[in-house]
């Protein structure tokens, strides 16, 4: 076993606040899965927000910070390697956080003065290695591992990879990408692409996989939202898509929210079916929807995965 | 420069048709994506580029368009698909995918045309997330 996987065995687990609400499905299906694979996840102890957008937005240092704080508890108290978060927003935040202390003496005294001031050891760069869902799964247990564990297959099912944009921009955060064979790409990525045709799925040609999708501004400009997502989805049907798989919360919700709102606002109806990718790996993995929370999201698809016979 | 209205409303019609002309398409689209990028980067006050990059104008016009400005490169791989379907039709006009890689292409012009289109009236789109930066970069207080 390579280091890399022996490392990825045992991670500590940042769900982030995201899967504790509007993505609980992604939460619910990524532990599901850990589990079917033999994969341990350990919940970071009293973790905080990541910073997010809003506190980014307005304290850069201060997100800095709140990242750092989960990737202390992770490195000090629970004495672990590698922090697994799921969610695109807070594998993001920390892995800038990383970036921020490594790179910024500013940032690194702010981080040193409020992590003395709340009463917890001051992280430092290096002390733990963030990473993916995605590469948990991809070098935890790899393709020939996911392969001899499946129990099902995603046979016949179409499915546009959509990664979102915070998964690999901006690419200075991210060291360990754009190495070579076997690294994820910044400009091309295709792990989850790698994973789902393991399981049998039909990854179709889909150029929009880092496109914006106007998260951010889902609020405060719906329409720019409702727009870029429709012109996803559309694109995703074009390419002969059935299922756009996903492993970020903001895609997903913002997705699914602006499908339903493209039809009332604009009278624009699409068919596709938007899940995580980790939903499907679940369903190819023998377990059931109800395990891996089809049900939790928005659109009902479990009609449709009993139709292609995948549930 | 035309206005985006207008570029808007030729993409919707050019989205509209069924199996139109290869390589006068895939140009035309091309020269849409060039145009969207002219008003952003003459919205920031520059002369648009007449240069090209790795032989795309509209690569070099990006670029342009970055400048001090990270959360621009949100459409940078938009920019480069609207590039390599560019390269498919016009490099083999014949193959018979052609019709259904210009449906894609126009999809690509027209997600470029939306995020430029949306930056336009709200500047910060695409600053939240992949850029890293804060919208409020010239009043950002002392941490606590």
């Amino acid at each position: 076993m390579s280091d890399t996987r022996a490392k990825y065995q045992k991670v500590a687990y940042y769900p982030g606040c995201a899967l504790e609400g509007t993505a609980h499905s992604y939460n619910r299906s990524t532990q599901a899965v850990g589990k079917a694979l033999g994969l341990d996840l350990v919940e970071v102890k009293n973790w905080n927000c990541c910073g997010a957008m809003e506190v980014k937005n307005i304290d850069p240092k201060l997100q800095t910070y709140l990242s750092s704080r989960v990737m202390s508890i992770a490195a000090s108290e629970m004495k672990m390697d590698v922090v697994m978060a799921p969610c695109n927003g807070c594998y993001h935040n920390l892995k800038k956080a990383e970036y921020d202390l490594a790179h910024d003496p500013d940032s690194a005294e702010v981080v040193d003065r409020l992590s003395k001031k709340a009463g917890h050891a001051t992280y430092a760069a290096g002390q733990v290695e963030t990473i993916h869902a995605l590469d948990w799964i991809k070098h935890g247990i790899g393709e020939d591992g996911l392969r001899k564990r499946l129990r099902g297959s995603l046979k016949g099912l179409k499915v546009a990879n959509y990664y979102g944009c915070m998964y690999t921009r901006p690419r200075h955060i991210f060291p360990e990408k754009d190495q070579g064979p076997g690294s994820e790409s910044t400009s091309k990525p295709h792990y989850m692409d790698d994973l789902l045709a393991v399981a049998g799925a039909d990854n179709v040609e889909f150029p929009l996989k880092t496109a914006c999708c106007g998260g951010a501004h889902t609020l405060s400009d719906s329409d720019t939202s409702t727009r870029l997502v429709l012109n996803l989805l559309r694109a995703a049907e074009a390419s002969g898509a059935e299922v756009i798989a996903t492993e970020c919360p903001t895609c997903h919700s913002g997705l699914e929210m602006h499908q339903v709102r493209a039809e009332k606002k604009f009278g624009q109806a699409t068919r596709v079916k938007i899940v995580y990718f980790t939903q499907l790996l679940g369903l190819a993995l023998g377990l059931s929807p109800k395990q891996v929370g089809v049900h939790e999201n928005i659109s009902d698809s479990i009609g449709f995965f009993k139709e292609k016979g995948i549930a | 420069m035309r206005p985006l209205a207008e570029i808007e409303q030729r993409i919707e019609s050019l989205a509209a048709q069924a199996a139109p002309g290869g390589d006068e398409l895939a140009a035309e689209l091309l020269a849409l994506g060039e145009e969207v990028l002219e008003h952003w980067v003459a919205a920031k006050g520059l002369e648009p580029t007449c240069e090209t990059r790795e032989g795309f104008r509209l690569l070099a016009l990006h670029r342009q368009g970055c400048t001090n400005e990270p959360s621009f490169n949100a459409c940078r791989e938009t920019c480069r698909e609207l590039v390599y379907h560019y390269n498919l039709v016009t490099l083999d006009p014949q193959h018979p995918e052609t019709a259904w890689r210009l449906r894609m292409m126009t999809l690509v012009a027209n997600h470029l045309y939306l995020f430029v289109a949306g930056k336009m009236q709200v500047r910060g789109l695409g600053d939240f997330c992949c850029a890293s930066r804060p919208l409020r970069q010239d009043a950002v207080p002392d941490s606590a």
